[in-house]
C-alpha cells in the first residue's frame, strides 16, 4: 500500500518562506528613513524607467524590493485602492494604515493559498504634519506588518544595513545627512571589505516633502542628489517649489539652481 | 502591531423601498459600499490586473455604480434639479482663460447664487460645466481623478488631446442620462506643453469633441456671450486682456439671459475665472477679480452695450 503523501504545515510554510526570502535577498537594497522635513527613499537602482519607489497618493509613497512584476502589480493595486477611496470619500480619508492593511491581507492570502508566494517586501510610508506623525509600515512576503520608527532597510544586505542604521540614525537629520547616511550604509560591504562607490546614476532617490501642498512625493534628479551628497556643497534640502519648465513635475532638481 | 490593523469585512447596505411605495426598479436593490475589499480583506483580483491606466475604466469594471453614468434611472420624469448656466473660454498668446458665472437655476428659481463651475483638473487644464450641476460636478471629480491616476500609473502626463478625448468618453457614457434630461455639457481648456499654446475643446451630449478656435461659450447664456466674444476678442491678447474679455462676455450673457448671474457687487460674488498657461492652472484671486468687475461695470454705466473702445483693447487691467 502506498503511504499517503504528507507534508506537515510547518514544513510547507517554512519551504515557502525560504523560497520568498531567497528571492528577496537576491536584489539590491532599499532604505527608507525619516529626516526633519519628511521621509526619504533611497534605492540602489541603475534603471531610470523601472522604479522601486513610487507615489501612491498625496502623502503616501511606496517602496519595494524583490520581483519587479509582482511589486509593480501591488503598486498599481495600491494606486487604485487609494484613488477609489479618495474618490468615494475624501482625499483626507486615504491613509497608509488602510493601505498597509489591504496589502497585508493580500500578501497573507497569496502566501497561504496560492502555489507560489510573492517574492517581495514593501514599505508603505505616510508623511505626517510633524515628524511624530510620520508612519512607516513594512510588509513582508507572508503578510506580516511592522510599524517602524525612523528607518527601514529591505532586500539584499538588509540585516547589516539595519544594524548600521540602528547605530547611526537619529531623529532630526537634515535631508543631506540622511542621504549621506543611506548611501554609506548601502555601499558598505557586509563582510568588512572596502565599501563600493555609489554615484547618483546608480541611485533612485525620492522624498515625501512635508513642506509642500497636496501631492508631496517628488523624485530627486541626479544633479541635485550629487549636490546633496557633496560635503562641500551647502545644499541640504530639496526646493519646495517645482522647476519652472512646463511639463511633468514629478522630479525636482532638473533645472540648474538660479 | 497586528492588533492595530483590524481586518475590514465586506460591508453590505441594503436600501429598502419606502413602505407603501412600489419602486419600478429591481426588487432587491443592494448597494455595495464603494471600496469593499474581498471577503478576507484582500485586494480583489480587479485591482491586480495589469495594463489598465484609466480610473474610469477600472471603476466601470469593478464598481460601476460609482460612475456618474452607471446608474439606471427609474422611468418617468426627472424632478427639477439645479442647472449650471454660462461658461466662456478665451485663448490668449500662450494660454487660455475660462470663466463661469455663479448662478445655478432650477426652473425659474435661482437654486444657488455662488456655485463654482470652473475647476482646475490637473496642472495644465481646466473644465467649466453647464447642464445638470450635480451630475456635472461628479463628472469633473471623476475626470480629475482620471488624470492624476494616469499620471501615477504611467509616470507621464497625458497629452492635451488625450485629456480632451478622455473627457469625451465620459460625456458619451452619460448619453442615457442626457436623454432623460440630465445633460452635461462641459468646456475644456488647457495648455499644450508640447506646442506652448492654449487650446479650447467643446463637447456635445453624444460625446463629440471639437477643437475651438480662439474662444467659445456653452450654457444658456452662450448665444449672447458668443456674440460678445466675437466682437471683443483680438489676436495677441495677454492673460489680463483675456480675463477682461471673458468677464465682458459673461456680463453680456447675464444682461440678456435670466439664468446667467451678473456680478453681485453687494455680496462681492464675482465670476470664477481660471487661467492656464506655461505656469500651470491658477484661479484669479478675489482682489484682482474685484478690480476687473469694477472696471467692466463702470464702463457699462457710461455705455450699457460695451461697444465703446475701452481698456479691453489695451489689454488692461
Amino acid at each position: 500500500m502506498n503511504m499517503p503523501f504528507y507534508v506537515s504545515p510547518e514544513q510547507l510554510m517554512k519551504d515557502r518562506a525560504d523560497y520568498a526570502r531567497k528571492g528577496i535577498a537576491r536584489g539590491r537594497s532599499v532604505v527608507v528613513l525619516a529626516y526633519d522635513g519628511g521621509i526619504a527613499f533611497v534605492a540602489e537602482n541603475p534603471s531610470r524607467a523601472l522604479h522601486k519607489i513610487s507615489e501612491i497618493y498625496d502623502r503616501i509613497a511606496f517602496a519595494a524590493v524583490g520581483k519587479y512584476n509582482e511589486f509593480e502589480n501591488l503598486r498599481v493595486a495600491g494606486v487604485r485602492y487609494a484613488d477609489l477611496r479618495g474618490y468615494s470619500y475624501d482625499r483626507s480619508d486615504v491613509t497608509a494604515r488602510g493601505l498597509a492593511n489591504a496589502y497585508a491581507q493580500t500578501l497573507g492570502t497569496v502566501f497561504t493559498q496560492e502555489s507560489k508566494p510573492y517574492e517581495v517586501e514593501i514599505v508603505v510610508a505616510e508623511v505626517g504634519t510633524s515628524s511624530e506623525l510620520d508612519q512607516i509600515y513594512r510588509l513582508t512576503y507572508d503578510g506580516s506588518v511592522d510599524d517602524e520608527r525612523g528607518f527601514v532597510a529591505m532586500g539584499g544586505q538588509a540585516e547589516s544595513i539595519t544594524t548600521a542604521l540602528t547605530e547611526r540614525w537619529r531623529p532630526g537629520l537634515t535631508l543631506a545627512q540622511a542621504l549621506a547616511l543611506a548611501v554609506e550604509v548601502l555601499a558598505q560591504d557586509p563582510v568588512g571589505g572596502e565599501p563600493r562607490a555609489l554615484g547618483p546614476d546608480q541611485l533612485e532617490v525620492a522624498v515625501l516633502d512635508r513642506q509642500r501642498e497636496r501631492r508631496l512625493f517628488r523624485r530627486i534628479a541626479g544633479p541635485l542628489v550629487e549636490r546633496l551628497l557633496s560635503p562641500s556643497d551647502p545644499t541640504d534640502d530639496v526646493p519646495h517649489v517645482d522647476d519652472a519648465r512646463p511639463g511633468s513635475h514629478d522630479t525636482v532638481g532638473e533645472d540648474p539652481p538660479a | 502591531m497586528a492588533g492595530v490593523l483590524a481586518a475590514r469585512g465586506n460591508v453590505r447596505v441594503a436600501v429598502l423601498p419606502k413602505p407603501g411605495r412600489v419602486t419600478p426598479m429591481s426588487p432587491s436593490r443592494v448597494v455595495r459600499v464603494s471600496d469593499s475589499l474581498g471577503p478576507s480583506g484582500r485586494l480583489p483580483r480587479a485591482y491586480l490586473v495589469p495594463g489598465q491606466a484609466s480610473f474610469a475604466d477600472f471603476l466601470s469594471a469593478h464598481d460601476p455604480h460609482l460612475l456618474p453614468s452607471g446608474r439606471a434611472l427609474p422611468p418617468g420624469m426627472v424632478p427639477e434639479a439645479p442647472h449650471g448656466t454660462t461658461i466662456v473660454a478665451v485663448e490668449f498668446a500662450g494660454g487660455a482663460v475660462m470663466a463661469g458665472d455663479r448662478r445655478a437655476t432650477m426652473g425659474s428659481m435661482i437654486a444657488h447664487r455662488e456655485i463654482e463651475k470652473v475647476f482646475g483638473t490637473d496642472e495644465y487644464s481646466c473644465v467649466g460645466i453647464a447642464g445638470a450641476a450635480g451630475l456635472a460636478i461628479e463628472l469633473v471629480k471623476l475626470f480629475q481623478v482620471e488624470l492624476e491616476h494616469y499620471e501615477k500609473i504611467e509616470g507621464t502626463l497625458l497629452s492635451l488631446e488625450g485629456k480632451a478625448n478622455r473627457l469625451a468618453t465620459m460625456i458619451r457614457g452619460n448619453l442615457g442620462m442626457a436623454m432623460q434630461g440630465l445633460a452635461v455639457v462641459p468646456l475644456f481648456a488647457g495648455y499644450d506643453v508640447d506646442t506652448g499654446q492654449g487650446r479650447i475643446y467643446s463637447y456635445d451630449v453624444t460625446g463629440g469633441c471639437y477643437a475651438e478656435r480662439h474662444h467659445h461659450s456653452v450654457g444658456s447664456g452662450s448665444l449672447f456671450a458668443r456674440g460678445s466674444l466675437k466682437k471683443l476678442w483680438r489676436p495677441g491678447l495677454d492673460a489680463a486682456g483675456a480675463v477682461r474679455t471673458a468677464v465682458e462676455a459673461l456680463y453680456d450673457a447675464a444682461d440678456d439671459d435670466s439664468a446667467t448671474g451678473g456680478p453681485d457687487l453687494d455680496r462681492r460674488i464675482y465670476p470664477v475665472v481660471g487661467v492656464v498657461d506655461a505656469e500651470g492652472y491658477r484661479r484669479v484671486d478675489e482682489a484682482t477679480m474685484q478690480g476687473v468687475v469694477d472696471a467692466v461695470v463702470q464702463g457699462r454705466r457710461v455705455d450699457p452695450g460695451g461697444a465703446t473702445p475701452g481698456p479691453v483693447r489695451e489689454g488692461t487691467p
